[in-house]
């Protein structure tokens, strides 16, 4: 997992969020977001707050709101699903523009898309800061298990093989005669599934083979773990956000 | 089926939380002892396999989840249960921490739904399944076929539990109504996982039989045959 590995929602800029150790940042996305999950949802003031502190790191990474509103559309399921609770719902109702509300599904709506929406975005933000293998590396130095950061390495690396893979056999499907067009590329796509499968693990097989003749032993090398560790100040500079959400979060709960 | 963040309340989500940490530690103390130099890379690949056809998502628009392709069964069958709850399980964590996919706060109960129930389901199904029908490639694809189906509608009940102990928008008698949603629409996901479960193990099963878990621990006496690795082709 070298150069050239990272995923596509990473951000290739110079950024001081950027240079932060990823241990760090996983931490502080967690802890931000159980915040944000904890705070009741009638302290409508607190979530603006949360959306102002998104708002700073992403413009300290230096992401584009463009960029992060583009990629938060894979929420859109559970926004439907908001706009659906008023009607919905059941308890004391209220009339808005003719309608008849519930007012348990207004709140109840409103709590799915401001939770749900923040935690995506916070979720955006440290992909677009963060490699694949850094994040590897800094679930492994949270202590994750080894044979979960494994797991994990080869789940990433393999995804590049099975996609290289697939078009390797659609390229062969294609030079064979097979002139496949939007969804019925699927039942040739269906039929070669298992034929997929094997051969992707036959080079992944390969590839796991040949990193153990290099010396692989199922961790990360000694050095990445070692180098570019989370210095004390790292820690506290990161602790500045998810600290002043619980302290948000802490002052809704008391007020509500 | 991706719960996203504010749908559950936050101590139920606790509580799960609790609960799949702790059934993931057993299985990570199980698993150390099957992931040997052939599982290794299986499990990498049944993981990315898993990632990918979860992309798939189907929007089930009146109980706010989106519908997928689990994989439980085929990680199960390939990779055995304690190794292939925790690919389940990685799947969803990298899917929570980098794609938004799923709330991190949430990720007890996804992985309880997903990675441990419907791991589980679908290999107590393949253990028994395995057991009374015939060996052959027929019987095992239809144990692939039906273990999938049923581990898919199982899990997308877990969801259902979950929402009645802490649903945070009381749907009123609305409760056996989003049951019924969840079980027909994952009863339809289920056939398409089942068909794509059953392929893809019947093939691997007929060109490399030692690669399935599940025929390995029902006939330990056989010595595994180590085959020439990369010849294969």
């Amino acid at each position: 997992m070298g150069a050239g590995h990272a995923h596509v929602l990473y951000r290739e800029v110079p950024s001081p969020v950027h240079r932060l150790a990823p241990e760090v940042k996983i931490a502080a996305m967690v802890l931000f977001t159980v915040a944000v999950v904890a705070t009741p949802r009638e302290a409508l003031w607190a979530f603006a707050g949360y959306a102002v502190l998104v708002a700073l790191v992403a413009a300290l990474a230096r992401v584009g709101a463009g960029w992060l509103l583009l990629r938060s559309m894979i929420e859109l399921p559970f926004v439907l699903f908001a706009f659906a609770l008023p009607l919905l719902g059941a308890g004391e109702r209220v009339e808005v523009a003719g309608l008849s509300l519930s007012v348990d599904g207004l709140y109840g709506g409103w709590n799915i898309v401001a939770k749900g929406t923040l935690g995506v975005l916070a979720s955006l933000l440290l992909a677009a800061t963060t490699t694949t293998r850094d994040l590897i590396v800094g679930l492994d130095r949270l202590r994750c298990p080894q044979i979960v950061t494994q797991i994990a390495t080869f789940m990433l690396r393999y995804l590049d093989v099975l996609v290289g893979e697939a078009r390797r056999m659609r390229v062969a499907r294609v030079s064979r005669g097979d002139d496949p067009r939007f969804l019925w590329q699927l039942r040739g796509f269906a039929a070669g599934v298992g034929a997929l499968f094997l051969r992707a693990f036959e080079r992944g097989e390969r590839v796991y083979l040949a990193m153990l003749s290099r010396g692989y032993s199922g961790r990360m090398p000694v050095v990445w773990r070692g180098a570019g560790a989370a210095t004390a100040g790292q820690w506290l500079a990161a602790a500045t956000v998810p600290v002043t959400a619980v302290l948000i979060a802490a002052t809704a709960v008391v007020l509500t | 089926m991706h719960i996203s963040n504010g749908i559950i309340n936050g101590p139920v989500a606790g509580v799960f939380a609790a609960l799949a940490l702790a059934a993931l530690s057993f299985c990570v103390l199980r698993g150390r002892r099957d992931l040997d130099d052939r599982l290794a890379p299986m499990a990498g690949l049944v993981a990315a396999f898993i990632f990918a056809v979860q992309m798939l998502n189907f929007p089930i628009f009146t109980a706010g989840v989106s519908g997928h392709l689990l994989g439980g069964a085929l990680a199960a069958l390939l990779v055995g249960p304690w190794v292939g709850a925790l690919c389940v399980a990685v799947v969803l964590v990298v899917q929570a921490l980098v794609f938004g996919d799923g709330g991190v706060a949430m990720l007890g109960l996804n992985i309880t739904n997903m990675a441990l129930i419907g791991t589980a389901a679908a290999y107590l199904l393949i253990a028994g399944l395995l057991r009374v029908l015939p060996r052959t490639p027929f019987g095992l694809s239809v144990t692939a076929f039906v273990s999938a189906l049923v581990s898919v509608v199982v899990a997308s009940q877990g969801f259902v539990l979950q929402y009645w102990l802490g649903g945070t928008t009381d749907l009123g008698g609305n409760l056996a109504g989003l049951a019924g949603t969840m079980a027909g629409f994952h009863l339809l996901i289920g056939i398409g996982e089942g068909l794509i479960t059953a392929t893809t193990v019947a093939t691997v099963a007929k060109v490399r039989p030692d690669l399935v878990y599940a025929l390995r621990a029902l006939k330990p006496a056989t010595p595994a045959t180590v085959p020439a690795v990369g010849g294969a082709r």
